[in-house]
C-alpha cells in the first residue's frame, strides 16, 4: 500500500464504518462485527502510516483547496503517526468493552452511539495525519460535533446540560480563540503548513509580543486540552456512557487538544521561537497549576468518574507542559504521555464502567471490599493506577523522566518539584480506591450483591485487563518508541546527570 | 457549467442580454396579472426569472472571458449616453446579477405551495406579478449604470415589495402596520437617495455614473457633492438595513408571506449594499470616500455596532423568524466592515459574504416556510422535535444553520474567514475579536434553534411525521448543497468576489 492510499484508508474507513452501522443497525451482532473489523483495518492502515513514518518516509495526500490559501492537505509525520496509531489501536479495545457495556446496561439508540464513534474517529485521524493548521482545525472541529450527541446520549436533563457545556466550550473556545490564532498564522507566516523547525520562521514582522498573543491564543484556543480556566468541560462530559469517557475522553477527543498544542509547539512555533517567546513561561506556569489544583480537586470527589475527569485534567497539563518547555526532552516527554497517559487511563475508565454495569455504584465510598467480587477489574485499576503514578516497571514513569528531564535541561527548576508533588497526590487519590476494595479494612462487612446478575459482562472486564497488560508491556517498548519520535521532537542532548554517570563509569 | 448553458444562447440574443434580463421579468408582469388563475402566473414568473437567470449567466461568462474582468456597456434603446441610459455590466454587478436571479429562480420554483396556503385564489395572478416587477427593480439597481434610473429601478423594487409585505396580513395582521413602516422608512430612504443624486447633478451635470465618477475628480471640496454624498450613503443605508437605519427589517420579516420573507432576505439588502458600493467606489471614488471623508469612521462603527447589538437581539428573540432577521441586520454589518476596510481583500471578503449570507438565508427561511407550511408556528417551541417529524427539511436548515455560525466545510466559514484574514492584513486586530464574539452569538441563538429541533420532544406528541412538500424541498436542497459546495470547493465563487473587488478597484484608479 503506498503512503498516499494509507492515508486515504485512514481517512475514508471510518466514514465506510459509519455507513455499515448504519445499514446493519437492524441486527446488533452485524452492526458490532462492522464496528470490529473496521477498528481492526483502521488500525492495520495506522501501523502501515507508522511503518512508512519509522522507514523515514512521509505519506502525503492533497484533497485540493477550498479557498485558494486553504488546502485539505495530510502529511504523516512521527506524532501523528503515533496518535493515530494509539486512537485506533485502543478504538479495538474499546469496541469489545463497548458491547458488553451497551448491552450490559440496555442503552438505548446504539447503532447511533456507534456511528458517531466512527466519525469521531474520522475526526482524530485527520488531525492526526493534517499537514496543515487548516485540515487540522477543520478535523478538530468534526471532532467536537460528532461526540456531542455521545455525550448528551442519556437524553435527561443532566445529559443535555453537561453536553450543551460540553458544545459550548470546546465551540467557543476554538472559535473565538484557536480560529484567530489560525488565521492570524496564515496572515503573518503567508502559510498555514507545518514545517519541521517552525513555521513562524518564514513569518516577517514578527514581533515578541505577537508571538507571545498568537502562543496564548492556541493554548487557550485547544480547549480539547483542558488547561485551567477552560477545563470544566471535561467533568461535564463525565454524564456520557463510560465507554465515550473511556475513549474520547481519556483518549481521542483530549489527546487531539494536546497533540494540537504540541504540534503548534514543534510544527508553528519551533524550538527557537518558543524559546524567545515571553508567555510560553506563563503558559507553562498555567499548566504547573492545573496539574497541582486539578489533582487537589480530583481528591475531594467521590464519584469515581469525576475524580478520573480531574485526574484527566492533570494529567494532560503535563503534555501542554512538556510543550511548554520548549526543549527536545520536554517535547519527548510530553508525546509519550500522550500514549502512555492513554493506555493508563483508559484502563482506569474502563474499570470504572465495568462496576457501574455490575452493581449500579459509582461512589467511591460504596466500593469497599467490592474487589473480593471482582478482583481483576480492580488488579487491572490498580496497575493503571500506578502507571499513571509513574512507577516503573509501567509505562507511565518514562514521560514523567523525560518531563523531568526536559525542565532540567530548561534550567526550570521548579518543574520537577510539581511533578514529583504530583505524584504524591495521585497516590494519595488513586491507590486508596483499589486497596480498599481488595483489602478492606476488617469488620467493613460483605460487599453488597451485584445488582446485575452474572456481574459485569465478561468483556467489560477482559477489556481493562488487557490495557493494564499493555501499561506493563509499554515500559519495555521504550527504546523503539523513542526513537521513532525523535525525528519530530529533535534530538536530546545527553543531561547532565547522564553524563557524570558516564563519565564516572568510563574513567577510572 | 455557466459557461456551457450560456454557449446555447444565440450571439443576437447574447448582444442583449443587459436589456433583456431586466425587460423580460418587466413585460411578463402586467401578462401575469391578467392571467385568469395564479397557476399560470406562477409558470410565467418561473420562466421570466429562470430566463434571466440564463442572461445574468451570459453576462457572467462574456464579463470573465477577458482577463481581468470586461466592461460591457449596453446603451438602452441606442441612445448613447450622456442622453440616453446605459447599463453598464461589470464584474461586480455581474455577480450580483447571478446571485438575484439564480435566487430568484428558486424562489419562484419554491413560491407555489406557500402562496396556495398563504394567499387568496383572487389574489395570486396579483401576487406573481407584483413578485415579477419586484424582481425586476432589484435586477434593474443591479445593471443600470445611470444614477437616476437607479432610483427608479429602486423604487420599482421598494414599491412591490410594501405590497408583498402587505400581503401577509390574510395570515397575521400585524403584516399591515410592518409594511406600513416599512413604506415610510423606505420612502424616506428613497427620498434621501434621489435627493442626493440631485446635488450630484447640480454639481456635475450628468446622471450617467461612469461619467459622474470623472466629472467629480474635479471637484473635491464642492459643499453640493458634499452634501450629496451624505444623502446617498444615508438612502441607501436604510433600504441596505445599516444599523441603526434597520428598524423596518424585522417585522417586515417576520410577518409578510413566508415566500416574500425568504426572497427579500436573501436579495433585497444584497442589492442595496451593492449600489452603495457602486456609489462609494465607483461614483465618488476610494480617495474621496475613505482618505478625502470620515466615512470609514461611520460605516465601520455602524457594521460592529450592527455584529454585536443586534446579534443580542437575536438570541433574545422567541420567534424563529425575528431572530434570523435581525441575525440578517448583524450579517450586514460584516459585509459592511469588509467594505469599510477600503482594501480589495476587504471588499472581496464583504462581497463573498453577501452571496454566501443569501445563500444561508434563503434556505433558512425556504426551510421555516415548509415548517409554517405543515405546522404553522415559528416560535421555538414550534419548532421542538421537528428533526424527528420532517428530517430532510430540518437536515438543510442545520446545514444552513451552521454555515451562519461559521463552521468549517460549509460557506459561512469561508467568508468569515476571509473577512478576518483581510482585517488581520490591515491590522485591525481588535475588529477580528468582534467578529468573533459575534460568531459566538449566532452560535448561541442558532444553537437554541437546533437543539429545539433535534434533541427536544415535541410539544404536541401526537405530530405526525410531515416532509415539506418537493417543491420546497428541492430549492431547498439546491441552496443547502451550495452551502457545502461553496464550503469545500469555494473557488468560484471566492473568484467572483475576487474579480468584483479588483473591478472596482481598477475603475476607481481611472
Amino acid at each position: 500500500m503506498s503512503g498516499e492510499m494509507a492515508i486515504i484508508a485512514a481517512l475514508v474507513l471510518p466514514i465506510l464504518i459509519c455507513g455499515g452501522i448504519w445499514l446493519a443497525g437492524r441486527v446488533p451482532d452485524i452492526r458490532e462485527g462492522v464496528t470490529l473489523v473496521g477498528a481492526a483495518a483502521l488500525f492495520i492502515v495506522a501501523i502501515i502510516i507508522a511503518a512508512k513514518v519509522s522507514a523515514g518516509e512521509s505519506p502525503e495526500l492533497s484533497l485540493g483547496e477550498a479557498v485558494p490559501g486553504l488546502e485539505f492537505a495530510f502529511k504523516a509525520e512521527p506524532l501523528g503517526a503515533l496518535f493515530a496509531l494509539v486512537a485506533s489501536g485502543l478504538w479495538i479495545v474499546n469496541s469489545f468493552y463497548s458491547i458488553g457495556y451497551m448491552r450490559g446496561n440496555r442503552e438505548r439508540n446504539q447503532t447511533r452511539f456507534y456511528m458517531c464513534f466512527a466519525i469521531a474517529l474520522l475526526g482524530a485521524m485527520g488531525v492526526a495525519l493534517s499537514a496543515n493548521l487548516f485540515t487540522l482545525f477543520v478535523f478538530y472541529e468534526i471532532l467536537t460535533l460528532s461526540t456531542y450527541p455521545l455525550v448528551a446520549h442519556k437524553g435527561d436533563a443532566n445529559a443535555q446540560r453537561g453536553a450543551r457545556i460540553y458544545l459550548m466550550t470546546l465551540l467557543g473556545t476554538s472559535i473565538g480563540f484557536l480560529l484567530v490564532a489560525v488565521i492570524w498564522t496564515g496572515a503573518l507566516a503567508g502559510s498555514l503548513d507545518f514545517v519541521p523547525g517552525g513555521l513562524l520562521q518564514q513569518a516577517e514582522g514578527l514581533t515578541p509580543v505577537v508571538a507571545s498573543a498568537l502562543l496564548l491564543l492556541f493554548a487557550f484556543g485547544v480547549g480539547k486540552a483542558a488547561l485551567m480556566p477552560f477545563h470544566f468541560w471535561l467533568p461535564n462530559a463525565m454524564v456520557a456512557p463510560t465507554p465515550v469517557s473511556a475513549l474520547l475522553h481519556a483518549v481521542a477527543v483530549v489527546k487531539a487538544g494536546v497533540f494540537t498544542i504540541l504540534k503548534v509547539a514543534i510544527y508553528v512555533f519551533g524550538e527557537e521561537i518558543l524559546n524567545a517567546t515571553a508567555s510560553r513561561e506563563f503558559i507553562l506556569g498555567v499548566a504547573c497549576f492545573t496539574i497541582i489544583v486539578a489533582s487537589l480537586v480530583a481528591m475531594t470527589k467521590d464519584n469515581l468518574k469525576a475524580r478520573l475527569a480531574y485526574s484527566t485534567v492533570a494529567q494532560l497539563a503535563y503534555v501542554t507542559c512538556g510543550a511548554m518547555l520548549a526543549d527536545p526532552a520536554g517535547f519527548m516527554g510530553g508525546s509519550l504521555q500522550i500514549a502512555a497517559h492513554a493506555v493508563g487511563k483508559i484502563t482506569l475508565f474502563m474499570c470504572a464502567g465495568a462496576i457501574y454495569v455490575a452493581t449500579g455504584r459509582q461512589n467511591i465510598s460504596e466500593m469497599r471490599g467490592l474487589g473480593k467480587r471482582m478482583p481483576l477489574v480492580f488488579i487491572a485499576f490498580f496497575v493503571a493506577s500506578l502507571s499513571i503514578i509513574g512507577i516503573p516497571p509501567l509505562a507511565g514513569d518514562w514521560p514523567k523522566y523525560e518531563l523531568m528531564q526536559g525542565a532540567a535541561d530548561a534550567g526550570l527548576d521548579y518543574v520537577p518539584y510539581v511533578l514529583i508533588l504530583s505524584s504524591l497526590l495521585n497516590i494519595a487519590y488513586l491507590l486508596p480506591i483499589p486497596i480498599l476494595a481488595l483489602m478492606p479494612p476488617p469488620g467493613s462487612g460483605e460487599p453488597a450483591p451485584y445488582k446485575r446478575p452474572g456481574g459485569a459482562p465478561m468483556l467489560t472486564v477482559a477489556a481493562p485487563c488487557f490495557t493494564a497488560l499493555l501499561c506493563f508491556l509499554m515500559f519495555f517498548g521504550i527504546g523503539p518508541m523513542s526513537d521513532f519520535l525523535e525525528p519530530a521532537t529533535g534530538e536530546r542532548v545527553p543531561s547532565a546527570y547522564m553524563d557524570a554517570a558516564y563519565i564516572e563509569g568510563v574513567e577510572p | 457549467m455557466i459557461e456551457f448553458i450560456a454557449s446555447l444562447v444565440p450571439a443576437n440574443l447574447a448582444a442583449h442580454s443587459p436589456a433583456l434580463l431586466v425587460a423580460v421579468p418587466m413585460l411578463m408582469a402586467p401578462l401575469a396579472a391578467f392571467m385568469p388563475n395564479g397557476r399560470l402566473a406562477w409558470l410565467m414568473s418561473i420562466f421570466a426569472t429562470g430566463f434571466s437567470l440564463i442572461m445574468a449567466m451570459v453576462l457572467v461568462t462574456q464579463v470573465r472571458s477577458i482577463e481581468g474582468g470586461a466592461i460591457i456597456s449596453y446603451a438602452m434603446g441606442g441612445w448613447v449616453p450622456d442622453a440616453g441610459i446605459e447599463f453598464r455590466i461589470d464584474a461586480l454587478n455581474s455577480m450580483v446579477l447571478l446571485l438575484v436571479s439564480s435566487i430568484g429562480f428558486l424562489a419562484a420554483i419554491f413560491s407555489w405551495p406557500t402562496v396556495k396556503a398563504e394567499i387568496r385564489d383572487a389574489k395570486r395572478a396579483m401576487f406573481f406579478a407584483t413578485y415579477l416587477v419586484c424582481f425586476c427593480g432589484l435586477t434593474g439597481v443591479a445593471s443600470t449604470g445611470d444614477a437616476f434610473n437607479l432610483f427608479v429601478f429602486l423604487e420599482i423594487s421598494s414599491l412591490a415589495t410594501y405590497a408583498l409585505v402587505a400581503l401577509g396580513a390574510s395570515r397575521d395582521r400585524r403584516a399591515l402596520p410592518a409594511a406600513g413602516n416599512y413604506l415610510l422608512m423606505g420612502t424616506i430612504g428613497a427620498s434621501f437617495f434621489v435627493v442626493g443624486v440631485g446635488f450630484l447633478y447640480a454639481a456635475t451635470g450628468t446622471l450617467n455614473m461612469a461619467e459622474l465618477a470623472v466629472r467629480l475628480q474635479g471637484v473635491p471640496d464642492n459643499k453640493a457633492v458634499l452634501a450629496g454624498f451624505a444623502f446617498i450613503t444615508v438612502g441607501l443605508g436604510i433600504k441596505a438595513a445599516m444599523f441603526p437605519l434597520h428598524q423596518w427589517l424585522p417585522n417586515a420579516y417576520a410577518y409578510s408571506p413566508s415566500f416574500v420573507t425568504m426572497f427579500l432576505a436573501a436579495t433585497a439588502t444584497k442589492v442595496a449594499i451593492y449600489a452603495l458600493v457602486r456609489f462609494l467606489f465607483t461614483v465618488f471614488g476610494l480617495e474621496f470616500a475613505f482618505e478625502g471623508s470620515t466615512l470609514i469612521w461611520i460605516l465601520m462603527p455602524m457594521g460592529i455596532a450592527a455584529m454585536i447589538a443586534c446579534s443580542f437581539q437575536a438570541v433574545f428573540q422567541t420567534d424563529v423568524r425575528r431572530t434570523l432577521a435581525y441575525s440578517s441586520v448583524a450579517q450586514v454589518g460584516y459585509m459592511l466592515l469588509g467594505i469599510s476596510i477600503g482594501t480589495a481583500a476587504g471588499v472581496s471578503a464583504g462581497m463573498f459574504h453577501l452571496v454566501n449570507h443569501a445563500l444561508i438565508k434563503g434556505a433558512l427561511f425556504m426551510a421555516l416556510a415548509g415548517v409554517v407550511l405543515t405546522y404553522q408556528g415559528t416560535s421555538l417551541n414550534d419548532l421542538k422535535g421537528l428533526g424527528r417529524t420532517s428530517p430532510w427539511t430540518m437536515s438543510a436548515f442545520a446545514i444552513a444553520a451552521v454555515s451562519l455560525i461559521g463552521v468549517p466545510l460549509t460557506a459561512g466559514f469561508q467568508s468569515k474567514y476571509a473577512l478576518v484574514n483581510a482585517l488581520f492584513e490591515h491590522g485591525w486586530w481588535w475588529a477580528v475579536a468582534v467578529v468573533m464574539f459575534s460568531s459566538l452569538l449566532a452560535v448561541v441563538y442558532m444553537g437554541r434553534m437546533l437543539e429545539a429541533i433535534f434533541f427536544r420532544a415535541p410539544s404536541n406528541p401526537n405530530k405526525r411525521r410531515q416532509e415539506a412538500p418537493l417543491l420546497i424541498l428541492v430549492p431547498l436542497w439546491i441552496l443547502a448543497i451550495a452551502n457545502l459546495w461553496v464550503g469545500i470547493q469555494g473557488g468560484f465563487v471566492a473568484g467572483l468576489a475576487d474579480d468584483a473587488a479588483a473591478a472596482l478597484f481598477i475603475g476607481g484608479a481611472s
